[in-house]
């Protein structure tokens, strides 16, 4: 039995990544909003730890440390998630989808070439602010070790399973469902335990925290910049939590994206 | 062989029937008109022929394929150009036709797009963005991007609406020669009833969703005692008369 010609299958993904990149290359100002709000943020909380280190000394010092160390991973969820989202919000602000739906290209496909250019835009945000909080704040996110490719994993899968949502909302809902794409992550991140441990929450809320794979990450990066060690049980339960989420966001975009051509919303799909 | 069997099809949404049990066949290397009012139906049965809209009941073969279970081998040797769907504005003309060179796989794509490019006299715009060209050109490069695969199937929603006459002209008579030189079959919805005449040798009426008549032009004008389509057209769509039976 001859092997699968995978070939075409690839060259189909790097062709919806190319259109993407085409279109970075000629627009500086989708270039600048890539690292303009993670370097932003980094701006503010490095100077709020920085406040925090002056004032309380050492106490104020780590606290300083877990939070920036949480700005930047979310950051790393948040440009995954966008990342997604907005490349397949660019077809339809192009009107282009009629072309890529009626192409060969699977729609697993197109999902592959999406998760591609998402990881190239979170890139492209996240290292500069994680290199400006090196120099300005002292803070190197690398101190974590081997780990933190771990905790960076976890997070994209994250963004990604909540971006396939996004995406078959409006594939469901059309452009309407649009502000999604820039919102709904937000929602997220009070559960998250992003810039405080999960012992803080009201403890009704804590089993919904810990349903989040990106809590587990959380928790694991203050185990490793508090104490130096690998919350692996944490890492553990975010990696079966994604799982989990990034296979109902699967089913989810499946069922739309055939309702979608039930309901004729490839052809309308707009406002 | 025929390129297009469509058997039975219908589309319904909700409490309306966009397409009433319809059978056709486009002939492999024919040129089948598509015709029918604003509402007939003629875009939905594009889309379902496309993969883009799933039926409500009937069969669709394209190229020897079940649109249902196989349509990605059917969408790899067909291609298709409408005014209404756009290619993105900001890339070049260039690159738009990379992106969907690489989307089909063809080989040696640069190549491909020279030859083109000559063809299709797309060589003094093809590095100018596809948002800054005319009307005219943009059809062109429309209908380029539609033979990036030098596809057996062309399907072709109103390929000359909003073009001058001039325009309008030179892609037909393309049209006419790429069909000859490369036997490829071709789909074509219009309204433009002297271009039917002149590309088709074949022609679906639909109304209201349904096959009303099916004929060559020579057919149709002799069936309804007419000396051009735009008259039988008009017959059809006001019901003013019917077909002389033969």
């Amino acid at each position: 039995m001859r092997p699968p010609n995978l070939k075409p299958m690839f060259r189909r993904i790097w062709g919806l990544m190319y259109r993407h990149l085409a279109l970075y290359r000629r627009s500086w100002p989708r270039m600048l909003e890539l690292a303009y709000w993670p370097i932003l943020q980094m701006c503010i909380w490095g100077f709020t730890a920085r406040f925090l280190a002056a004032r309380l000394g050492n106490p104020g010092l780590i606290a300083g440390a877990t939070l920036l160390g949480g700005v930047l991973l979310w950051e790393v969820t948040l440009r995954s998630q966008m990342g997604m989202s907005i490349s397949f919000l660019e077809e339809i602000w192009s009107r282009n989808l009629g072309h890529v739906f009626v192409s060969p290209l699977r729609p697993f496909e197109l999902i592959a070439a999406l998760i591609g250019m998402s990881i190239i835009r979170m890139l492209l945000g996240v290292v500069p602010a994680i290199l400006l909080a090196w120099g300005l704040y002292a803070f190197n996110l690398f101190t974590l070790g081997p780990v933190l490719i771990l905790f960076f994993i976890n997070l994209m899968i994250m963004g990604w399973a909540v971006a396939l949502g996004v995406v078959s909302l409006i594939l469901r809902h059309g452009a309407g469902a649009e502000p999604l794409a820039w919102g709904v992550l937000f929602g997220l991140a009070p559960f998250s335990a992003v810039f405080y441990p999960v012992s803080v929450l009201p403890a009704f809320v804590r089993p919904l925290s810990y349903a989040l794979p990106t809590t587990h990450v959380f928790e694991g990066m203050r185990g490793a910049l508090l104490h130096g060690e690998v919350l692996w049980g944490h890492l553990a339960a975010a990696f079966g939590l994604n799982l989990i989420w990034i296979a109902g966001a699967a089913w989810l975009f499946t069922r739309q994206f055939h309702a979608a051509r039930v309901s004729g919303a490839l052809i309308n799909i707009g406002e | 062989m025929d390129a297009i069997q469509v058997e039975n099809l219908s589309k319904r949404y909700g409490a309306v029937l966009a397409v009433d049990d319809i059978s056709f066949a486009a002939p492999t290397g024919a040129t089948v008109g598509l015709l029918g009012g604003n509402g007939a139906g003629k875009t939905t049965t594009i889309a379902m022929l496309l993969g883009l809209l799933v039926p409500t009941s009937g069969r669709i073969t394209v190229l020897g394929h079940d649109m249902a279970k196989d349509r990605f081998a059917a969408l790899a040797r067909m291609n298709f150009s409408s005014p209404y769907v756009a290619l993105p504005s900001r890339l070049t003309v260039r690159e738009n036709m990379r992106v969907y060179g690489h989307l089909y796989d063809v080989a040696r794509v640069d190549d491909r797009i020279a030859v083109l490019a000559r063809e299709l006299d797309l060589g003094p715009i093809l590095d100018r963005p596809a948002g800054q060209l005319s009307a005219g050109q943009k059809t062109r490069v429309a209908l380029a991007k539609a033979l990036i695969n030098r596809p057996e199937l062309l399907l072709l929603d109103e390929p000359t609406a909003s073009l001058d006459p001039d325009t309008g002209d030179l892609v037909r008579t393309w049209l006419e020669q790429y069909r000859t030189e490369s036997g490829c079959t071709i789909l074509l919805a219009s309204h433009n009833m002297a271009e039917v005449e002149r590309l088709c040798s074949h022609v679906v009426m639909l109304k209201q969703g349904k096959v009303v008549d099916r004929g060559s032009p020579d057919e149709l004008l002799t069936r309804y005692g007419r000396h051009d389509l735009e008259a039988v057209f008009l017959d059809i769509a006001r019901d003013r008369r019917q077909a002389i039976p033969a």
